[in-house]
């Protein structure tokens, strides 16, 4: 086979520059695997964060203040919450909302957990009982509150599992005291693992009255302690409209909206949050996507870099060969060949790469997702890379084919 | 005589180059006619810019002419192909460069099979061939050296096995002695008067008239023109019997065609029949 000769000539290029070679290939790999890792990042993210949720319970809706947006929950401009206490008393009425079963107002704050040397900044959640029920929440170790604990604003406190295990390393936490706000609580309980993102893992949970009160001053409004979510349930997944609805009646009522003024408070469904994670998790990957399209940019430029400080020296190299007879075809294959085999070495060493660092991406402890490398990304990313290693490969050659030999001998 | 009935090898009849820069055109040959006949031992002599490398460029066909006419073997090149022109590179014609132009980093056996990658030549073969030839020059224990592990004479050596690898009639060197030492181009110019008793027509281009002295004949060029064409007995005169018959006879029957045509008068080339020994002393 003929082919297989220039196989010869381009390989004997190749390792005869080997410097260059491993530049060129260098560009492939940077640009291959930095799209692959970042592409592939995004969408296991996406992947676990969408399970996480479609797992959790499909009746489950939580009321937040401020208005919602397609990015996201937006905080109502400038003013501070509106949802309180009172709110989600109102909506715990059953008789004039009969769809919804379980009420759980939430206030949540951030400060640090202090257990003697150890220091966490963390987030701490003041709860009620029904928390408990409508979080599926499991024990882990000891117990959750009472409902005179929490009536009583005891200083008791349950951690999330990871919380627990950074503070307390080969202790067993309960009966522990951690300090928050320089205030002393006494640990009765820790939580079985959640996993995914925004659970109570790496949360601290107290009574309601004491996150409100003591910690974190929460501010009033009319009158009422605010809050930062209502938690409920819907009594049936086809009821989820149903009870919404009913809130959303109830919450206008008592916030004096007009008829058409918007929502000051969102309530959010787990279709609606899908959708809310489906946009952020879009945003993601389109973030790490221009990451990796630049990078991709990178190694292609860094290919045309190589390929163009070699232009002379290539220049004159073909002059040499068709002065001893080269048609320009033998000089177009064996550049071509040359290409093809830099563009796919490089681009298998990139994949191969990917995956490793995709696989130690993995064992980072807290990063418990996948990193999904598709084969559309693989194609996309070797395909780019190949198309620069052609174009600033092949490009000098054929201008330096049309030469007349002397002239390409010539070259300076 | 006999052989000016022959067909000549290469003919060039008012051959002119222009090379245009920008607004400046420069006519480095402004109408040169030229025939050489199979055997000869040519070298071609001149002030440097006189044109000798342009000629040289293309009697080897790796330039194109501006005007004129230029046949090897009674072909007119113009009316030649690409490919019939790569061809008539890898067959006919061997060029040995001043500056050797070896691939940095091939060994000699590689630098020497090229020619024969490009004649499509099989492996085994082609190895052979470049062996052979490596060892016509004195490399045949270098055939794995690289060119940094060659003295430049060794250099221009492999240079000149890859010219004659491929047994063309007609080996072309444009100063090949420029890049060398007294010593080692002796050794180059000997290796030229084996190959030329063995056959091969020569063409030389230099600087040197030490070098012009090892010629049969000597064609000396000034601002694009031919103005001298001699025949001359060798200085240092090979065996008589090696040389091939056509070479040493003067060239007298053949004047119209080395003539200029609408020359000046001035520069009608004059045929002398004297060793350059005494002349150049
Ligand atoms: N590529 C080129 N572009 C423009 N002008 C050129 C080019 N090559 C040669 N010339 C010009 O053509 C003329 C003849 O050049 P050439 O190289 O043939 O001279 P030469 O006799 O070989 O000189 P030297 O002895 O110095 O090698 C010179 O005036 C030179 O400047
Ligand atoms: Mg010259």
């Amino acid at each position: 086979m003929k082919i297989l000769r220039y196989f010869n000539v381009a390989l004997e290029s190749i390792f005869s520059h080997k410097m260059r070679a491993i530049l060129t290939m260098l560009g492939i790999i940077i640009g291959v695997t930095a799209v692959l890792v970042t592409m592939g990042i995004g969408r296991g993210a996406a992947a676990s964060i969408t399970g996480e949720i479609a797992s959790q319970g499909t009746t489950q809706l939580t009321v937040m203040p401020g208005a919602l947006n397609t990015g996201g929950v937006r905080q109502a401009s400038g003013s501070s919450s509106t949802l309180t206490m009172g709110d989600a008393e109102a909506i715990s009425d059953r008789i004039l909302h009969p769809n919804v079963v379980l009420v759980a107002p939430a206030y949540t704050g951030s400060s640090q957990l202090v257990v003697g040397d150890t220091n966490n900044q963390n987030q701490v959640v003041g709860v009620t009982m029904d928390m408990f029920i409508v979080r599926n929440w499991e024990m882990e170790y000891g117990r959750f509150f009472t409902q005179e604990e929490i009536e009583d604003q005891a200083h008791l406190l349950v951690l999330g599992a990871t919380a627990a295990k950074d503070l307390f390393v080969n202790v067993n936490p309960i009966g522990q005291t951690v300090r928050v706000k320089n205030e002393p609580f006494t640990v009765i309980g820790v939580l079985s693992e959640e996993g995914g993102f925004g659970g109570a893992d790496d949360q601290a949970i107290v009574p309601l009255g004491v996150a409100q009160g003591r910690l974190f001053n929460a501010a009033r409004y009319r009158g009422d302690y605010t809050v930062t979510s209502i938690y409920a349930n819907a009594s049936s997944e086809e009821l989820v409209p149903m009870a919404k609805a009913e809130i959303e009646r109830t919450l206008r009522m008592r916030h004096q909206l007009d008829v058409d003024d918007s929502n000051d408070f969102s309530i959010i469904d787990q279709a609606s949050l899908l959708d809310i994670i489906g946009s952020i998790t879009g945003t993601l990957t389109i973030f790490l996507g221009s990451i990796g399209a630049i990078s991709l940019l990178v190694g292609g430029i860094g290919i045309m870099n190589i390929m163009l400080v070699s232009v002379t020296e290539r220049t004159k190299e073909i002059g040499l060969r068709k002065a001893l007879g080269a048609y320009d075809s033998d000089i177009l294959l064996q550049f071509l060949v040359e290409a093809l085999v830099l563009t796919v070495l490089g681009g298998l060493i990139g994949v191969g790469l990917s995956f490793g660092i995709g696989w130690l991406v993995g064992q980072i402890p807290g990063f418990d997702f996948e990193v999904l490398i598709g084969i559309d990304i693989i194609i996309l990313a070797v395909a780019v890379c190949a198309a620069s290693g052609f174009i600033f490969g092949l490009y000098p050659a054929m201008r330096a084919t049309r030469l007349d030999p002397i002239e390409a001998l010539r070259y300076e | 005589m006999a052989q000016s009935t022959t067909n000549p090898l290469i003919e060039i009849v008012d051959l002119t180059k222009v090379y245009k820069m920008g607004e400046m055109e420069v006519h480095a040959l402004r109408g040169v006619s030229l025939s050489i006949q199979p055997g000869e031992y040519v070298a071609i002599v001149g002030t440097s810019g006189s044109g000798k490398s342009t000629l040289m460029n293309m009697i080897g066909l790796l330039d194109q002419p501006t005007g004129g006419i230029y046949r090897v073997r009674g072909t007119e090149s113009q009316k030649l192909g690409k490919k019939a022109l790569a061809d008539l590179r890898n067959r006919e014609i061997g060029f040995v460069f001043q500056r050797f132009n070896l691939l940095a980093r091939a060994t000699a056996m590689r630098q020497v099979e090229l020619p024969l990658f490009y004649a499509g030549v099989s492996n085994r073969k082609s190895r052979q061939m470049a062996t052979d030839a490596l060892t016509r020059v004195g490399l045949g224990e270098r055939t794995h050296h690289r060119p940094e592990e060659l003295s430049g004479g060794q250099q221009q050596r492999v240079a000149i096995a890859r010219a004659i690898v491929n047994q063309p009639s007609l080996l072309l060197a444009d100063e090949p002695t420029g890049a060398l030492d007294t010593h080692t181009g002796e050794e180059i110019l000997t290796l030229f008067e084996e190959l030329h008793s063995q056959g091969l027509t020569l063409i030389v281009v230099t600087h040197d008239p030490d070098v012009a002295a090892r010629a049969h004949r000597v064609v000396t060029m000034r601002d694009g023109l031919i103005v001298e064409d001699r025949v001359q007995v060798p200085s240092k005169a090979a065996p008589a019997p090696a040389f091939p018959a056509p070479a040493v006879p003067a060239p007298q029957p053949e004047a119209d065609s080395v003539t200029q045509p609408s020359a000046q008068p001035a520069t009608q080339p004059r045929v002398i029949l004297e060793t350059l020994d005494g002349a150049a002393a």
